[in-house]
């Protein structure tokens, strides 16, 4: 999310969250979790429609004859995608490109969100004269496995009881989310991608991508990840889903069931997550130690800070728009992600002989993916002579700059896909 | 380590095409199609150069970000990085071959990068500033200060250029290290080459730039 753009909405949320009574501490503490939003209690409906008929998507059905065979040892049949595409694909089908969205995004990369009514989440990189263009590519943004905006997912009706799969919906890895979407590519006739592109749990699909289907992929640019999950964001992932699972309308992840939401448990999980999103300069930057509307402190559990306001809002938007199981499913997906362990211990191992040119991008102030990760990964991809870029961003946007407008990001992917694309002759070479 | 972005900031001899001479000599040493690693890449010139006039297929390797950014940014294969540091992530026998273009001087330990050179490469291409021109030596003998040359513009105290020699220096090095010497060539001040059957003393006061073609003296033994 932008702090910039959604901020500015903050201080109309707090009016939502603030008793304007400072001295009800008892109430004020937990205030923001409890509010409801404008749209109220109609979300947890909508939510269930959009899991499994979202809204301003294309659906891909697959029927028993072709299951989705998981990690878990279990298959998943029958099952859909919700995807959306731009662009027109060309007569040899050579244009295709596959956006991977990040945790809590979607399909909606570029196109109004039906939900929150917001931009596409990465407008900055694709559009009309943006470095993806769908006036040249053919792009293709599926919802991952284990989502809820319309691909099959713990939040999806399951079809043998007619009801909310919650919990009984098995769990998947980042190999299952890119075996699915590998099966879309099948059923659309598309041998081979041009180009795969992501950005953290996005840029995980993009390097599973290239270590499971090398020959299906022409160029790789995987921003802001790495090639397993550490140990550090594994225990941030652990507060998120302990968060959702304390909160009593969790109820064991039956709420869909029992007419409950786990929303606080949610945002509170989103609050946390988001802190390491952003980075401390930038945080001090948008809000430093500034009150929000009021010039001194009430000495109660209000929101004083603007910093709090913010994350508050955070909070609260989330819940509208994601489900709380699924936040679990993705988190566990994206902790059980080590390519290296699935390549017998030796990262190089994944990428042995691969024909894929890459293009690694980290930023300086990322904490949750840093550089070092990033030269990981091109280390082993080196060592496996792949024809690899990398280049590091510097910003203090953190690891969310992935997502900001970083014109420098924009010059190298642009400059990337142009010389891919002339390698693989969809423009003349000069 | 310095770029050659540094380097570019010099007045250097370009060819009426605006290439610099050094580049296109190195780029001749270089045999079509091959597998080149060019390490301290700068603004990617040479790798540009390489890919259009020999069809190589080249890689990169630059420590300023800067100077990634632009290659990338160009479509080229940079990644940032530091020869001091980062070569020896690269497996045996990767490349056809390695360049060190202008870079040499600004390592910490040119010796061992030279080593990792030839061990990732099967060939080395290494290109230098020759510490040993007699308008260096003059500068130091008369007017008793650092030397200051068009392509070796920077002052004592802030030059990224730590361990200059000499084309006879060079030489030994290769040698000590049992490095065979396919071809060198030395350009004078204007880029151009200096006579071929001239003796080394002769190169080594005129010579205002060593570019060598560096091969493994044996096949090294298996380890």
């Amino acid at each position: 999310m932008c702090p910039g753009r959604t901020f500015v909405q903050a201080g109309f949320f707090y009016g939502l969250l603030s008793s304007g009574r400072g001295d009800l501490v008892r109430e004020a503490r937990f205030r923001m979790a409890t509010e409801q939003s404008p749209r109220g209690d109609a979300a947890p409906d909508q939510g269930a429609r959009d899991a499994d008929n979202p809204r301003d998507s294309q659906i891909a059905t697959f029927g028993a004859d072709k299951p989705l065979k998981l990690d878990a040892g279990v298959s998943l049949s029958p099952f859909q995608i919700a995807y959306t595409t731009y662009g027109t694909l060309n007569a040899d089908k050579s244009n295709a490109i596959m956006v991977c969205h990040a945790l809590t995004g979607d399909q909606y990369v570029a196109q109004v969100h039906p939900v929150t009514r917001k931009n596409g989440w990465w407008e900055t990189l694709i559009g009309p004269g943006k470095p993806i263009d769908p006036a040249r590519y053919f792009v293709i943004c599926p919802n991952v496995i284990g989502g809820c905006m319309g691909s099959s997912g713990p939040a999806s009706t399951n079809p043998k009881t007619g009801k909310p799969w919650g919990l009984e919906f098995p769990v998947v890895t980042i190999r299952d989310m890119v075996r699915a979407q590998a099966m879309l590519l099948d059923q659309l006739g598309i041998d081979t991608l041009f180009a795969v592109v992501g950005g953290s749990m996005g840029g995980m699909q993009v390097l599973q991508w290239a270590a499971s289907y090398p020959e299906r992929v022409f160029a790789a640019v995987p921003i802001a990840c790495a090639t397993r999950h550490s140990a550090q964001n594994i225990a941030f992932h652990e507060v998120g889903r302990q968060a959702i699972m304390a909160d009593p309308e969790w109820r064991g992840g039956r709420y869909n069931l029992e007419g409950t939401n786990p929303r606080r448990g949610l945002a509170v999980a989103r609050m946390g997550a988001h802190i390491t999103y952003l980075s401390d300069a930038a945080l001090h930057r948008k809000f430093g130690r500034k009150f929000q509307d009021r010039e001194n402190p009430t000495f109660s559990f209000d929101a004083d800070f603007e910093v709090e306001s913010y994350l508050r809002h955070q909070g609260i938007t989330f819940v509208e728009r994601f489900d709380a199981n699924s936040y679990l499913y993705l988190t566990r997906a994206m902790d059980y992600f080590d390519l290296a362990a699935d390549a017998g211990g030796t990262l190089a191992n994944a990428f042995k002989g691969t024909p894929t040119r890459f293009c690694v991008i980290s930023f300086t102030s990322d904490w949750l993916f840093p550089t070092s990760e990033s030269r990981a990964t091109v280390h082993a991809l080196n060592a496996a002579s792949a024809r690899v870029s990398f280049a590091e961003i510097v910003t203090d946007k953190g690891h969310d700059a992935f997502l900001l407008d970083e014109p420098e990001m924009f010059g190298i992917v642009r400059g990337f896909l142009e010389g891919a694309s002339r390698a693989r002759g969809l423009t003349a070479k000069k | 380590m310095a770029s050659m972005t540094d380097f570019n900031a010099a007045k250097i001899a370009r060819t009426a095409g605006g290439t610099r001479v050094d580049l296109v000599l190195v780029s001749q040493m270089v045999a079509r199609g091959a597998k080149v690693l060019d390490v301290g890449c700068g603004d990617g010139e040479l790798l540009h150069l390489l890919g259009e006039s020999r069809d190589v297929d080249g890689r990169g390797i630059e420590l300023s970000r800067a100077g990634v950014n632009e290659c990338v940014a160009k479509g080229l294969a940079v990644i940032q990085g530091d020869a001091d540091t980062d070569l020896g992530d690269y497996p045996d026998d990767a490349f056809d071959y390695v360049i060190l273009s202008q870079t040499l001087q600004a390592t910490r330990q040119p010796r061992v990068v030279l080593e990792h050179m030839l061990r990732i490469g099967r060939h080395a291409v290494v290109s230098f500033p020759n510490f040993g021109h007699w308008t260096v030596r003059l500068q130091l003998l008369f007017a008793g200060h650092m030397p200051q040359t068009d392509i070796l513009p920077y002052s004592w105290y802030d030059t990224p250029n730590i361990h200059h020699c000499t084309i006879k220096d060079f030489v030994q090095l290769c040698n000590q290290i049992g490095v065979k010497i396919e071809k060198a060539v030395a350009l004078n001040a204007w880029g151009s080459p200096l006579r071929l059957n001239a003796p080394w003393w002769f190169w080594n006061l005129f010579g205002e730039q060593g570019v060598f073609l560096l091969s493994r003296k044996a096949s090294r033994p298996a380890d």
